[in-house]
């Protein structure tokens, strides 16, 4: 008869649309000025925080889990999640160092070094193909995003163990002879001053965010995140929607593995762990609704700045890293308990 | 109401309802309604979907707080202000959805939130043996340990009637209880009411079986629009003093749009069979037929149940049948997909618009636009420019009164909501369209509008059908009238046909 829900949600969403109060704007804006208060904050107590060199290091760190989070961002809007990423990460950071150290072909005696931009694209694919095959149980098996990807995680992350037998690739340079040179430029070198990999994020950010916001891909996104079922029934091809957001996801957990070992100048099978969860907190953070729907690049990658820069400027003032946690998890709760706030009952309903 | 002194001889008021007013969002759901609940006897609402019934039985259940106007209990004023605070007064409610966890015992579920407790936790014994007893006085042989989900739609009925008999209500409203029994089960559940009636339970019933409520009421009723239109006892109605007063007199929708020719078949439906998509092992649509001609408005009627929603949704995509054929304009299109068939020309409105209709986290604009992107999408890119005109043209087009394109879908009061849900669409631009009870849930002001509409763009030459369970509906703007029963045709009109006529083919004046 009547629409109790719509009720529900239009207040506070009305309300929110006026942003001539000061409250609101600050409630709007939340990740924003949490950034801003953060790097004031540890300006004060330390003066080597807000330095050039500073602000480029602590944003090559954000690069990893700023990846991470696009991806995340990408399925947390269609309404699932995706707690594969960080095994998929070690997966492909691993197997690209793999590559790297050459492919032996048994049968024919020889042993093939693919050059770097093979091993990126190969590892681009498994990432992708791993992403799929979490889309593919998601959408069209129906089984449960979360144990969907829960189950991706674990296997992942065993065949990254068998794989090196739990040791770490070391050596990934490459050498000039075999013509396979390269593989630290992404973790290493810096383009007119800025490290590769915050340019890498900046790219994949401004490509997301155009998906998002001007695709016909995008709004789809929206929709079946917003609500399957009338998505469906406008002809949204909800499915093929879900699929893709899921493959996105494990690509984009490839490009941080090879960014992670590049950085490190090694891969190790256990790369990566927790790392979904970071990038869950930075979607979150950023003001994104775990119910899907709702929630942009822009703030995600707010989110992830927020997490990074905090956890790098209490380790710059020297505090003990247990206490990282807690603060971690003290910004992750408070930045849920807004998200409540700005979409009334709804953000946590489910 | 001058009713009130003459219907004290009837019996003792045992709850009264005192002008009670109710508005949703700006919509009024009740406007003032007045009558007497009478110890130990049936009082029956009737009234059309949307005319208040549900509004004021979830006000009496202490659901929902009216607006205005009181509720008197044993000559007391009173406030409930929960459903469970209303059934500590001796008020129960059986909701037309059964409220029984399907995966819980009968016992468990009668005993669901007072279980009883001794020093060793649950004292099982003792709620099997009262609930044996509850059954046995129901005459219903149902194992106590027995999985709700096991029982049929029937017996879980008489469970939710030993629950609320188990906390001694001497009130208990029924909201359409026989709508999913059979014949034999309706028997079983009316010698229920009147044992209970002879023990002095007052008992508040709803159905849309008419002569089926005749046999057991005491007291009639009848809301129309939110206005209590009639109440009167038993003795001085009949079947024909219910319609009038149910439907009205002077209430008009408008006409079918005429002055245009019909064009060629645009749909053809041809021996389509949907098996029941709960898994109900029956057929919901069964081997039904139709053809629908350009400019056309067809309206389907029946009750629920009937298969009305099933067959819309099965030939826009979203069920799939098992045999048959959906032929649009003379192309097979069974095997599309939904995004296919509305790039054909074919749109859907569904009936439930909050869980299908709209994404409520976009704005009005987002969702007038969303079965359109592929339209404004120019490469890979939408085009803003094409989505704004598309968007400017809908709310035009559907009247949707509204602060803008960028407010939340959810700031529309419901009869704009729909507006919105069937902009979105005719944005499409179909050639036939479908709309599942478009009139559900929304003002009479607002109806016409809707109707306006459909006539309007059938008048432009676009096939309309549309579901209702309103007969005024079918008969104000619809060309021809298709009644539907369990899957099939069961009877086809013009729209010169009676009320009566229609309610009788539809299995609704008669009992089942």
């Amino acid at each position: 008869m009547t629409q109790p829900s719509a009720n529900g949600i239009s207040a506070p969403a009305t309300v929110l649309r006026g942003t001539t109060s000061p409250i609101k704007l600050l409630l709007k804006g939340r990740a924003f000025f949490a950034l801003i208060a953060i790097i004031i904050a540890f300006s004060f107590l330390s003066p080597n925080y807000l330095t050039v060199s500073n602000l480029l290091i602590m944003s090559s760190h954000v690069a990893i889990y700023g990846i991470l989070a696009i991806g995340m961002l990408v399925v947390i809007l269609s309404g699932g999640i995706d707690l594969s990423v960080g095994s998929i990460l070690a997966l492909c950071g691993v197997v690209a160092g793999a590559l790297m150290q050459g492919v032996e072909l048994k049968p024919l005696g020889v042993i093939l070094f693919p050059p770097v931009w093979a091993v990126v694209v190969l590892t681009c694919a498994l990432g992708a193909a791993l992403g799929a095959l979490n889309g593919i149980l998601i959408a069209l098996f129906r089984v449960p995003a979360f144990v969907t990807t829960l189950g991706v995680m674990y296997m992942a992350r065993g065949i990254a163990l068998l794989q090196t037998n739990g040791l770490t690739y070391n050596n990934l340079a490459g050498r000039p002879e075999l013509g396979n040179t390269g593989f630290d430029w992404l973790g290493f070198n810096r383009l007119f001053g800025v490290p590769i990999s915050v340019l890498v994020l900046a790219a994949l950010a401004v490509l997301t965010g155009l998906m998002l916001s001007r695709s016909s891909f995008g709004r789809w996104l929206y929709a079946a995140g917003g609500n399957e079922n009338a998505a469906d029934l406008s002809g949204v091809p909800v499915k093929r929607v879900k699929i893709t957001v899921y493959t996105l996801s494990g690509i984009l957990s490839a490009i941080a593995g090879l960014v992670l070992s590049s950085q490190l100048t090694s891969a190790g099978p256990t790369a990566g762990t927790t790392y979904e969860l970071t990038a869950i907190a930075a979607v979150v953070i950023g003001g994104a609704a775990l119910t899907g729907g709702r929630g942009t690049v822009r703030g995600t990658m707010l989110g992830a700045f927020v997490i990074g820069f905090l956890s790098d400027g209490l380790v710059i003032i020297g505090v003990s890293s247990y206490w990282q946690t807690v603060f971690t998890g003290a910004v992750i709760v408070l930045a849920v308990l807004m998200n409540t706030i700005q979409y009334g009952a709804r953000g946590v309903r489910q | 109401m001058s009713d009130a002194a003459t219907s004290r001889q009837a019996g003792e008021v045992v709850l009264a309802a005192r002008n009670i007013a109710k508005s949703y969002n700006g919509v009024r759901a009740l406007k003032g309604v007045n009558f007497d609940i009478h110890r130990g006897q049936v009082t029956t609402l009737f009234g059309e979907n949307g005319a208040g019934k549900s509004t004021l039985m979830k006000i009496l259940s202490g659901v929902v707080q009216p607006t205005s106007g009181e509720i008197v209990l044993d000559g007391q004023p009173i406030v409930f202000s929960s459903s469970t605070d209303a059934r500590n007064h001796g008020i129960s409610i059986i909701h037309q959805e059964l409220s029984l966890a399907p995966n819980l015992s009968v016992r468990d579920n009668i005993f669901m939130g007072r279980e009883i407790t001794g020093p060793t936790g649950v004292n099982y014994a003792e709620e099997e043996r009262q609930v044996r007893k509850l059954l046995e006085e129901l005459e219903e042989d149902i194992d106590p340990l027995t999985p709700v989900e096991e029982l049929r739609l029937g017996q879980q009925q008489i469970v939710e009637i030993a629950r609320a008999l188990s906390v001694d209500s001497r009130i208990l409203i029924m909201d359409e209880p026989t709508s999913a029994l059979s014949a034999t089960e309706v028997e079983v559940l009316f010698s229920v009411i009147r044992d209970l009636t002879a023990k002095g339970v007052s008992i508040v019933y709803i159905s849309h079986h008419l002569e089926e409520a005749l046999q057991i009421t005491d007291h009639a009723v009848v809301l129309r629009d939110g206005n209590m239109t009639a109440y009167a006892p038993r003795a001085d109605i009949d079947l024909e003093w219910i319609v009038r007063n149910m439907v009205g007199e002077n209430y008009d929708l408008g006409n079918p749009p005429t002055g245009h020719e019909f064009g060629p078949v645009m749909l053809s439906v041809r021996d389509l069979t949907v098996p029941d998509p709960a898994g109900g092992g029956y057929n919901v649509v069964d081997r039904m037929s139709l053809d629908v001609r350009a400019g056309e408005i067809v309206c389907i009627y029946g009750l629920m149940g009937a298969g009305r929603t099933e067959l819309l949704e099965t030939v826009a995509g979203k069920l799939s049948a098992t045999s048959g054929e959906i032929v649009l304009e003379g192309k097979e299109i069974s095997h599309l997909a939904i995004g296919e068939r509305i790039a054909r020309g074919l749109a859907l409105v569904p009936e439930d618009r909050q869980r299908y209709g709209l994404v409520q986290t976009m704005s009005v604009g987002q969702n007038l636009s969303l079965a359109s992107i592929l339209e404004f999408t120019r490469g890979i890119f939408t085009s803003v420019r094409l989505e704004q005109a598309l968007i400017q043209k809908s709310i035009r087009d559907v009247t949707v009164k509204t602060d803008g394109p960028d407010v939340p879908i959810g700031s529309l009061s419901g009869g704009n909501q729909q507006k919105v849900v069937i902009g979105k669409m005719l944005a499409t631009d179909p050639k036939v369209i479908l709309l599942d009870e478009p009139s559900r849930g929304i003002d009479i002001g607002a109806k016409a509008e809707v109707f306006r509409i459909l006539a309007h763009h059938a008048a432009a030459g676009q096939a309309v059908v549309f579901t209702t369970s309103e007969v005024n509906e079918c008969l104000s703007i619809a060309h021809r009238i298709i009644i539907m029963r369990r899957g099939r045709i069961s009877a086809e009109f013009t729209s010169d046909i009676t009320k009566e006529k229609i309610m009788a083919a539809s299995g609704e004046a008669v009992a089942a």
